[in-house]
């Protein structure tokens, strides 16, 4: 069996401003692997230890981004492909989508896709979805336990609103899953050292099946980004500044003013 | 094609071209200054680089004929036929969205014995609800439910399709997005439209405390997707004008890969998106046992705890109880935060509340923008007097 896991490169902080004039502010470029595509890759790899496959990863970003291929390596991933291109850039959710839909397929042909619920810097949850269509395969989101690995087959428990639901799907398909569905194993000094050499598969515009430039980056992106702001502050406001005491007796008398106590 | 077009003999300071970028997407090669693929569009570059170096160039695109999408249609979420809250909430945001371009409200309602429950969406003002009913859509399966919403889109071409941002409206709009090809914002916060019936749709964006306004200029139709709390229902009318059509799809549409074994009811657990008063722990709270007198001061008010990311993160609060558009929208009547900062994403969570109090030590915290009491102290020395004062009643 053949798995492939979708990991992204995530901010590592979220002290993002914007000045005045809208434009944005970060400072350093501190980076890490996106905190739910951890479970990602440890789902695959608790299904190779029961059941024996091979588990491969892909990201798209910039050269970067090597660097979370290489914390997968740690983790036990088998190997590793990096999607990039200067074409790719400015891709919006569906762009992201079809770009990884098309890397996929050159991986080889995974039975299962594995991705995190979403990430920490979109928070979308989109891009997922959005591959298995492109792909024309089933998908289930928010798996949070694997049931069963039969022969065609996997079964999960999904966490829907109000229920938790058992699903079979059919290989070939793709799974996000839950913060949670497994323990992430630490990345290994010992692996680290047998893999520091292992070669990661770039992945360019020219290798993919489609390489119509219309569809990738900037120019496949419908969505566009009007203009940036920092949020509304609110203007119908109290401060108060003073001693711990001070503020609890104020507050009380506010609450008690507002009905609340 | 469309990019930014570098003009490398309008460069002279090769490094202060690249700190130019926040996404570290511009890089030196071989002497010649590229953009890489971490690059977001922010346009800074065009904006702040020297002059003519960096430039936008726009292709010329074949215009989607926008006059052939009309109509604002509404996804209706529900289990079993029990219609969930966030539907109301979006029909009332497509009426006023299609009061502006004046256009029509859809809803299409997928599902299996729900006939007689469409009536009920008449009453808050859509004007034709699309029924497709048969006992295969009984369970939520993404190819038929998938192929249900594409045959409502072909039958009614609209323009602007709003999806409540639930566990099942976040799995299946990207699907039909990607279907028709076209743009899908999650959790959008503000929508409004423009004459052209494009939507505008603003969200928290880069995982920071930025706001971004979206749009899909030349796609239809425009999906995004809302959470719940978010937007305000209307109110029920007395009479209707609308009408229900049931939609027939072919069995091969019907067929899925996908089997639901069983499907359990989860128990009913305090939510904090009813409460009517919430207490958030923030990063400020030092340690996990320190979260006793946030509990204190929750039952002293006959509120609910809440966390931010960062305590859950910690492992030091359930997944359920967290605020913020990773975790759950609320908009209680009462909410105190303590020692929280205010992250964007935090703030997109619960800055519709009645009455926001926020109690932090930093007086520059962002928290306290959307504060209407701001209370800049020491949450160790205020909740403490506070609940003294309670216990003293």
């Amino acid at each position: 069996m053949e798995i492939i896991v979708c990991i992204k490169q995530v901010p590592g902080t979220d002290e993002v401003k914007v000045d005045e004039r809208g434009n944005l502010i970060r400072d350093g470029v501190d980076s890490k692997m996106n905190p739910y595509d951890l479970y990602a890759v440890e789902t695959a790899l608790k299904i190779k230890e029961e059941k024996g496959a091979k588990v491969n990863v892909i990201t798209m970003g910039p050269p970067q981004s090597e660097a979370v291929l290489r914390e997968a390596f740690m983790m036990g991933v088998d190997d590793a492909y990096l999607l990039t291109d200067r074409k790719f850039a400015g891709a919006d959710v569906l762009a992201t989508a079809y770009a990884l839909s098309q890397g996929v397929q050159k991986t080889g042909s995974p039975q299962l896709i594995i991705c995190g619920k979403q990430t920490t810097d979109g928070d979308t949850a989109q891009v997922g979805p959005e591959m298995a269509e492109y792909l024309g395969i089933p998908h289930v989101a928010n798996a949070k336990k694997i049931i069963e690995l039969r022969e065609n087959s996997i079964v999960v428990e999904v966490d829907m609103a109000n229920t938790l639901e058992v699903v079979e799907v059919q290989y070939p398909c793709l799974v996000t899953v839950e913060k949670g569905i497994f323990q992430p194993r630490l990345p290994s000094y010992k692996r680290k050292l047998a893999t520091k050499d292992r070669t990661i598969t770039y992945i360019s515009l020219k290798d993919l099946n489609d390489q119509d430039e219309k569809q990738y980056g900037i120019n496949g992106s419908p969505t566009q980004v009007e203009r940036i702001f920092p949020p509304d502050a609110n203007t119908d406001q109290e401060i108060w500044t003073g001693k711990g005491d001070d503020l609890g007796n104020k507050m009380f008398d506010k609450l008690t003013e507002l009905k609340f106590i | 094609m469309a990019g930014i077009v570098v003009s490398q003999e309008k460069i002279q300071d090769i490094n202060g071209v690249i700190k130019l970028c926040p996404f570290g997407a511009i890089e030196e090669k071989n002497g010649a200054v590229e953009i890489n693929a971490a690059c977001k569009m922010c346009m800074i570059c065009v904006k702040k680089g020297p002059e003519g170096a960096f430039v936008y160039q726009e292709d010329e695109k074949v215009e989607v004929d926008k006059s052939k999408w009309t109509g604002v249609a509404v996804y209706v979420d529900h289990s079993d036929g029990d219609i969930h809250p966030v539907t109301f909430e979006l029909i009332g945001k497509a009426k006023e969205l299609a009061a502006k371009i004046n256009q029509p409200v859809y809803a299409v309602f997928i599902g299996n014995n729900i006939k007689d429950k469409a009536e009920e969406l008449l009453y808050y003002g859509v004007d034709e609800v699309f029924v497709y009913d048969n006992i295969s859509l009984k369970d939520f399966r993404i190819e038929p439910y998938s192929a249900a919403f594409e045959d409502f889109i072909g039958k009614t071409q609209p323009s602007i399709v709003l999806v409540g941002a639930t566990t099942l409206g976040r799995s299946l709009a990207p699907r039909i997005a990607a279907r028709f090809k076209t743009g899908l914002t999650a959790d959008c916060t503000i929508l409004d439209v423009k004459e052209n019936t494009d939507l505008v749709q603003i969200r928290p964006a880069f995982g920071g405390n930025i706001m971004a306004q979206i749009i899909t200029p030349n796609h239809r139709p425009q999906f995004a997707t809302v959470r719940y709390k978010i937007f305000n229902a209307p109110e029920k009318t007395e009479n209707t004008s609308g009408k229900i059509t049931v939609c027939e799809l072919s069995e091969d549409k019907l067929v899925s890969k996908i089997n639901v074994l069983k499907i359990k009811q989860k128990e009913v657990e305090e939510n904090i998106s009813d409460a009517e008063v919430i207490i958030v722990a923030g990063r400020g709270i030092k340690q996990e046992k320190d979260l006793e007198m946030i509990n204190e001061l929750a039952k002293a008010l006959g509120g609910q705890v809440a966390v931010t990311r960062p305590l859950i993160e910690l492992g030091w609060g359930d997944a359920r109880k967290q605020i913020g558009l990773s975790g759950r929208t609320v908009r209680p009547k009462l909410i105190i935060t303590c020692g929280v900062s205010g992250a964007v994403q935090f703030k997109a969570g619960m800055m519709n509340s009645e009455f926001i109090f926020a109690i932090d030590e930093n007086p520059s915290a962002a928290i306290f923008d959307v504060a209407h009491y701001g209370i800049v102290g020491d949450i160790y020395e205020v909740i403490p007097s506070l609940l003294e004062k309670i216990k003293s009643l």
